[in-house]
């Protein structure tokens, strides 16, 4: 097929960037998104223009690195894949693809397509963690039973990739969705609740300083998610943090 | 040729770490707060490595290409993790997992190293289980068990078909706590492009940050390389893009001896190759083999019929199917070791009967798991006289529940449901198991230069088994390197803070800053790809599933031939002021093109066949084995570690003779 793309580009954080339009042409409906991404980059190359420079590292949906925000939609109009898993076959021959960055004030452009995503690192080490040290000496794994359903949906919040998708998608740029993933891992697990309290504060703290925006409960971040994370994730965090404030030390 | 020191401890193998830890050298909690160290990589290895360094006191400068070391691709491993927790009751034991991995890797690593990884691996599923690594359960609450290919019991645990996510998350979480103490230094977006060597010891890396394009000095008392390994060599791999052998190359090239660069796993289950265009090539879990069969069809009109899409394959009766490894291996099956998967599928593929256009795939087929989980659920669910369609239903929704992520990527990817219809899957590469030559120590024969996880060379001989690679990189990270260092650091707690102003930085500093203004202004006409595709071609058909002495002989002269195109016809847009994903992409690939050509030497001169290593020249000529690998431990019972002297072809072979005292060896058998 032959495409018409549309595609942002910004020489660096301070430039204004502007969208650009390129031709690609005999794209097979087996390639994936940035396969095609690469045809357009040999294309620049060979022409001696600059390749756009976009992020992605293990193309098989997991790493969280892809962040495309194509034809209006976080990972485009696929569901339940990133970008890298988003395939030409869900394009049309003769079709015009608008391709941006994720967009959102705590995701500055570094580059083209690339944004800084350090703002989610800083979330994670404000409490994203248990507190225990590397010693060897822990418990036997077994001898703290934990029910399956709670295992269970620890590994479906746990599923996250981080790749911002429901940054990207939130009309407020909220971060509920990421942070109410990794809270409710350690809330539903026995391992967790000794830093409960101190852990939700202190990341949704952080999430406020790095100037996301707050959940009015559209639903697009859950709809958007490569991983499916569920919006309950956001409900639990909320209880939490009631929880929390309700705990004296 | 001179002898390696392995510094293996002596005494009886089950003592061998225990006491080793008794004597060596510590640091004291006061004096590791002058000691920096430098962890490059934060994967699987790396992370857990500058996590536990950072508890115990020591400051940590760790870096990552990515922006975040959670996109380390340790992340996309899926199956499992082994421990010989023996939860399972059937029989494992610390010397169990020792034996299988031992012989799984064709008697080709070394044995102190593999028992010190069998005894540590239980140790790591308490660890992550603390950390809140939400293992997979069974509904009384205790952990569940896999098996995996290689092995006669159940001894992996997973999370899911994300085990290597959840066990970098858990490493990440280690490392975020470290980070927001302050005691790691974490440098996202940053690419080691040499290490620094001050009187004969590594001091220090130059790194350039790949935002801003600055090149950097940084010094420590130690560095630590955990980079990952060199598949991408190959182009296509079921490695991350990104993945490379840069840190690991350029240690090399510094003294630190690579070892075993021929031993290469490529894995029997990954989605076969659409076109000229593929980018990389995405695995199927090992475990998938659990409960998939693997056939291609018995008759040559079926294959055909196949192909041209006038049958389906469901349309094949069980009389019609050729399940060639039940058939070649009664005792392990579809359970085979990966190696030995991947050249099944490659001889009934290269005899005509792949099932695609290609020719380049065979099926994995559940629909036998699916009936008999099926009939399972519904006896436990109470259902009396289920119908077909709904024994389908209840083993689709155990399928589900056990493989959902992987079948959701395959359907995704191929356009196909494998509920329905037998996946398409054929070999791929996806593991180095050789690296950078290390001593029990984890120490390279560079002083004070670390090399660990897949990196290294040292547990997996000539083939690595499923799930052990996590184990691998976790146990270096955790339990053994924190150790092992502390003895090196005992002699440095006087030294001070190493200075970056000196003419060992100068110099090493020049040489990238050469090599980049290089590529800047080369005037070449070809991309950085165009190369790294060529190189990954010559690999594959001459250094691949199957090698003999002309080709890897062709592949030398050919590999050296694009090397020296490459330094003239290279072109690099863009500027080195700035992020430049070809200018990273330029240094990678040069340096798999002289990997490459040291790769297909040492599969020159090993002139036997094992593991992941096969020569055409050396297989069983009669007997119930004729046909399999032909091992030769008279000869080739050694390591070879190469030592640096410019070109590739003229690396210096040096042999550490592998001692079997405590396993006897033997042809492996899986039949």
């Amino acid at each position: 097929m032959n495409l018409t793309l549309k595609i942002w580009r910004q020489k660096g954080p301070r430039d204004k960037g502007k969208m650009v339009e390129y031709k690609v042409s005999d794209i097979s409906e087996h390639m994936s998104f940035l396969e095609m991404m690469d045809v357009l980059n040999e294309q620049l190359v060979n022409s001696g223009e600059e390749p756009v420079a976009f992020d992605h590292d293990c193309r098989e949906g997991i790493c969280g690195m892809c962040s495309m925000y194509i034809n209006g939609e976080a990972h485009g109009p696929d569901r339940g894949v990133a970008t890298c898993q988003l395939h030409m076959r869900m394009f049309n021959d003769g079709d015009t693809i608008t391709i941006e960055p994720f967009r959102a004030k705590a995701f500055p452009v570094i580059k083209d397509l690339v944004v800084d995503r350090t703002s989610f690192e800083r979330i994670q080490q404000a409490g994203g963690y248990i507190s225990v040290n590397t010693s060897g000496n822990t418990q036997d794994a077994n001898a703290l039973p934990i029910s399956k359903h709670a295992a269970d949906e620890a590994m479906d919040a746990a599923a996250c990739i981080g790749c911002g998708a429901c940054v990207a998608s939130c009309k407020n740029s909220s971060a509920m969705l990421f942070v109410g993933a990794k809270v409710s891992q350690y809330a539903l697990l026995p391992q967790g609740q000794v830093e409960a309290a101190d852990r939700v504060k202190n990341m949704v703290t952080q999430m406020d300083l790095e100037g996301f925006g707050n959940c009015t409960n559209t639903g697009a971040c859950e709809v958007e998610c490569p991983k499916g994370i569920s919006l309950e994730n956001i409900a639990r965090m909320n209880r939490e943090l009631v929880k929390a404030s309700l705990v004296k030390f | 040729m001179s002898v390696l020191d392995s510094k293996v401890p002596k005494g009886p193998i089950k003592d061998k770490w225990t006491t080793y830890k008794d004597k060596i050298d510590l640091v004291n909690p006061a004096n590791k707060r002058h000691i920096d160290i430098i962890v490059v990589g934060t994967g699987l290895a790396g992370g857990s490595a500058a996590a536990t360094l950072a508890e115990l006191g020591y400051n940590v400068k760790a870096f990552a290409y990515q922006d975040s070391p959670r996109r380390a691709h340790s992340i996309a491993a899926q199956g499992g993790i082994n421990a010989a927790k023996n939860y399972m009751g059937d029989g494992d034991s610390t010397y169990r997992l020792f034996y299988d991995t031992v012989k799984g890797g064709d008697y080709r690593s070394r044995e102190a190293n593999v028992y010190r990884l069998a005894e540590v691996s239980a140790n790591i599923i308490d660890q992550c289980v603390a950390q809140g690594v939400p293992f997979a359960r069974d509904y009384g609450g205790l952990l569940d068990n896999r098996s995996f290919g290689g092995v006669l019991v159940s001894r992996t645990f997973y999370a899911k078909g994300q085990t290597g996510q959840q066990l970098l998350l858990g490493a990440y979480s280690a490392l975020n706590r470290q980070i927001a103490r302050g005691k790691i230094e974490m440098f996202n977006r940053h690419e080691m492009l040499d290490v620094v060597k001050v009187d004969g010891k590594a001091r220090g890396i130059i790194a350039r940050n790949l935002i801003t394009g600055e090149i950097e000095r940084h010094s420590a008392h130690a560095v630590v390389v955990a980079s990952g390994g060199y598949g991408n060599v190959y182009f296509l791999s079921t490695n991350a893009m990104g993945s490379n052998a840069t840190a690991a190359w350029k240690i090399h090239k510094k003294g630190a001896f690579f070892a075993n660069p021929c031993y290469t796993q490529i894995h029997p289950t990954c989605i076969p190759r659409s076109g000229d265009y593929q980018s990389k090539l995405t695995l199927m879990s090992e475990s998938l083999r659990n409960d998939g069969r693997i056939w291609v069809p018995k008759n040559m009109d079926d294959v055909m019929a196949i192909r041209e899409g006038r049958k389906k394959p469901i349309e094949l009766s069980e009389e019609e199917r050729d399940y060639y490894l039940e058939r070649r291996y009664p005792a392990f099956g579809n359970l085979v070791p990966r190696d030995v998967a991947s050249r099944a599928a490659k001889e009934r593929c290269d005899a005509g009967y792949g099932v695609n256009a290609t020719g380049e795939a065979v099926y994995l087929d559940f629909a036998s798991a699916i009936e008999r989980y099926g009939k399972e659920q519904a006896k436990i669910q109470g259902v009396s006289g289920a119908s077909k369609e709904k024994i389908t239903q209840l083993g689709e929704a155990v399928m589900e529940a056990k493989y959902g992520n992987l079948f959701q990527m395959y359907e995704k990817i191929v356009d196909e449901n494998p509920y329905k219809t037998p996946m398409m899957i054929y070999p791929a590469t996806h593991y180095t198991m050789g690296g950078v030559w290390v001593d029990y120590n984890l120490m390279t024969t560079v002083p004070g230069l670390y090399c660990i996880g897949e990196a290294n060379f040292s547990d997996h001989g000539a083939n690595r088994l499923g799930a052990s690679a996590l184990m691998q990189g976790l146990a270096d990270g955790y339990f053994v390197l924190p150790y092992t260092i502390g003895d090196y650091l005992a002699d440095d707690i006087r030294t001070g803070s190493i200075s970056t102003e000196t003419k060992e930085f100068d110099e090493a500093e020049k040489e990238v800053k050469d090599r980049i203004d290089f590529f800047m202004s080369n005037s070449g006409t070809k991309s950085v790809d165009h190369f790294h595709k060529r190189l990954g071609k010559v690999m594959w058909d001459k250094v691949g599933m199957a090698r003999n002495e002309k080709e890897l002989k062709e592949a030398m002269a050919e590999i050296k031939a694009i090397r020296e195109e490459f330094w003239k016809e290279v072109k690099v847009p863009g500027s080195a002021n700035e992020m430049n994903l070809e200018l990273e992409k330029a240094g990678r690939v040069a340096d798999f093109l002289e990997l490459g050509e040291l790769f297909a030497k040492d599969a020159l001169i090993r002139e036997e066949s094992c593991g992941g290593h096969f020569r055409e020249e050396s297989v069983e000529l009669e007997g119930e084995q004729k046909g399999e690998a032909k091992r030769n431990d008279t000869d080739y019972a050694f390591v070879s570690a190469w030592e640096y002297k410019g070109e590739p072809a003229d690396a210096v072979l040096h042999k550490e003779q592998l001692e079997f005292k405590d396993i006897e060896l033997k042809q492996r058998s899986y039949k």
